[in-house]
């Protein structure tokens, strides 16, 4: 992929940090962009010898053979306790936690609010997709008011299973976190404030300011059954009044 | 003497593992061990280390995970309740080949029984309430001394096979004041090549127990770990004899059991009658052939236990001999009581 031509000049091109392996992801899917732009990140700040990754349980399990980085598995929900003692180990490193919203705010919402109410020094990245991705499309603790999945064959109905949490409204009522916004992938806007989110978190981390916390509303087209066009619509068009995009804190 | 000192069971082992040089200890209170998080939030920052009292033992288990898998030698307590909590990330841990130590001071169950020792764990323990063919290293034993001395070697047996050790200990041990002499460090080094340290210059590291593609197929993992596991059974089995060389009547117990089973030994003996003692040390790997070999040249095998007969099933399967099996067990938080152990033994003798 050399540029054999004086005319042409590189302007685009693979982050080094992104490994060079066809993802598992399906298409319109919004993990395979936020590796994407978590790998740019990570060149950008020149910190692929220092950074440590924890993957979830989910459809990003595999997180760490895409990023070229040292990665860590972890249990179902565990990933910000799993963060917790890798960063207490090496404080110098940079620690991520990416999780699914069934992983941060359904089985493991205790330890992704102690983390936070911590103010541990580390930086999530919560991939809220209103679903269960991984085990084929059931309820999440983010599914809409009404939506349909595996387990609301009927819709989401909040007078038995309660109302979508909003994760960084949760995350800022505590008081240690020291950067919290909700951001969107369904357009290159949104892409890129996303990316300038996650770089402050990890700057914030790399400058020792404490925890952040940054929430993607990202797509599913597989389980929601709709093109990724109609997902990328569904998330602005569903998603977003409900969850505020946006920052909610940035000390 | 002069370099004993006064400690409790749970004190001796925070000391003991800060000697062996663990500097990251992770747990959520539970009686009857919180004299250890109490003595490792007091003395783990005087030595530059972590203390993190967790939200819970899920989150403390995992915290132990990530402090592993960064390379450092970490800890965390419990007490059976706990224990049950953290059998996922013990499941984790042993799938993803990294060491830790583990103490479980047992109490009263089944659910929040009571606070009392117990040995009604035995089970959990050795056999594990988490998925998968893994198993844990458990060593149980019966006094300070050995509290502290088995906690220093706990932690070089975790680094050299990788594995979870156990420090199976009971309400009783665990609040025990006893003079000890503090163990010294082995002085052992393990190196770590597989730790998370940032991918400085070399291939990123990853930690994780599972294998989804078929080059790194789960079954050849799994025969990797039962390899290691093979190799801790040929080496690693520790028991105490005592007066076994004419018994006819073998008692064999653990722990605080043993205490007690010993000074029943001590009478017995006093009336002629030919007890000993066999205490196995190690729980897993279990001293299945030297308990066989015991069992031979004896009339009777004895099994007491602080619970309603969990350990006796090793013991049967090292005897094979079922007419020879007797078992004696108070539950609950009760100790077992030297006179009905003489009475049962006396009651061999027809
Ligand atoms: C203890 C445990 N319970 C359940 C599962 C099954 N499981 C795997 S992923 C998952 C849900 C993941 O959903 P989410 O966190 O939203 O991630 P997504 O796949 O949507 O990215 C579940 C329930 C598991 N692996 N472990
Ligand atoms: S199932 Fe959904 S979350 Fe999982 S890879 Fe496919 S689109 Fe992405
Ligand atoms: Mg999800």
């Amino acid at each position: 992929m050399e540029a054999k031509t004086a005319d042409f000049k590189y302007v685009y091109d693979r982050p080094k940090s992104l490994v060079d392996v066809p993802t598992h992801y399906c298409p319109g899917c919004g993990h395979g962009i936020v590796h994407k732009i978590l790998a740019e990140v990570i060149d950008e700040l020149g910190i692929r010898d220092d950074t440590i990754i924890v993957a979830p349980v989910g459809c990003s399990v595999l997180l760490y053979n895409y990023i070229d980085v040292d990665g860590c598995e972890a249990a179902h929900g565990r990933a910000p306790a799993v963060a917790t003692g890798l960063k207490r180990v090496h404080k110098d490193k940079v620690v991520i936690s990416y999780q699914g919203d069934g992983d941060l705010l359904a089985i493991g919402t205790g330890e992704a609010i102690h983390v936070a109410n911590r103010g541990e020094n580390i930086t999530t990245i919560f991939m809220n997709n209103a679903i269960y991705g991984m085990t084929g499309g059931q309820m999440a603790p983010t599914t809409m008011e009404n939506q349909i999945t595996k387990t609301t064959p009927y819709g989401r109905d909040t007078s038995d299973v309660g109302f979508p949490i909003r994760g960084c409204e949760l995350v800022n009522t505590l008081e240690s976190p020291v950067f919290i916004e909700r951001c969107a992938v369904y357009d290159v806007k949104h892409v890129l404030k996303t990316k300038r989110a996650i770089k402050k978190g990890l700057q914030n981390q790399i400058e020792g300011k404490g925890y952040s916390f940054i929430e993607v509303l990202s797509m599913c087209p597989t389980n929601w059954g709709i093109s990724p066009v109609k997902s990328a619509e569904w998330v602005k068009e569903v998603m977003e009044p409900y969850y505020r995009l946006g920052n909610f804190r940035d000390l | 003497m002069s370099d004993q000192i006064l400690m409790k069971g749970n004190e001796a082992v925070g000391e003991a593992a800060i000697i062996a040089g663990c500097r990251y200890y992770f747990a959520y209170p539970i009686t009857p061990q919180n004299e250890i998080p109490a003595y490792m939030a007091k003395r783990l920052p005087e030595v530059g280390g972590t203390f993190l009292q967790a939200e819970s033992e899920l989150a403390a288990i995992n915290m132990v995970f990530g402090a592993s898998a960064a390379g450092a030698r970490a800890m965390t307590s419990s007490s059976s309740p706990g224990i049950s909590l953290k059998q996922e990330g013990i499941s984790y841990i042993a799938g993803a080949e990294l060491p830790c130590v583990i103490v479980d001071m047992m109490r009263g169950g089944p659910g929040l029984g009571n606070i009392a020792g117990s040995q009604a764990d035995y089970f959990q323990a050795t056999r594990g309430g988490g998925n998968g063919d893994y198993r844990v290293l458990v060593i149980a034993p019966a006094s300070v001394q050995e509290l502290a001395d088995m906690t220093v070697k706990a932690f070089d047996l975790a680094d050299q096979y990788s594995i979870p050790v156990m420090i199976l200990g009971d309400g009783f041990l665990g609040q025990m004041s006893e003079p000890f002499t503090l163990p010294k460090p082995s002085g052992k080094n393990f190196k770590k090549p597989w730790a998370l340290t940032g991918a400085k210059g070399r291939k990123p590291n990853i930690i994780a127990s599972m294998r989804l593609t078929p080059e790194d197929l789960l079954e050849k993992h799994n025969l990797k770990l039962q390899k290691t596991y093979q190799e801790i059974e040929a080496n690693e089995v520790m028991y105490e004899s005592y007066l076994l060389d004419d018994a006819e009547y073998v008692i064999v117990a653990y722990g605080t059991s043993a205490r007690i089973s010993r000074s029943a030994i001590t009478e017995l003996r006093k009336e002629g009658i030919k007890a000993g003692l066999f205490r196995p040390l190690t729980l897993w790997p279990y001293p299945y052939k030297e308990l066989k070999a015991v069992s031979e040249r004896a009339k009777k095998v004895l099994t007491v236990e602080m619970s309603l007969g969990q350990m006796v099933e090793d013991v049967r399967l090292a005897v094979q001999d079922d007419a020879k099996i007797d078992f004696y067990g108070r539950t609950g938080g009760m100790l077992p009581v030297s006179e009905e152990i003489i009475r049962k033994v006396r009651s061999y003798g027809g």
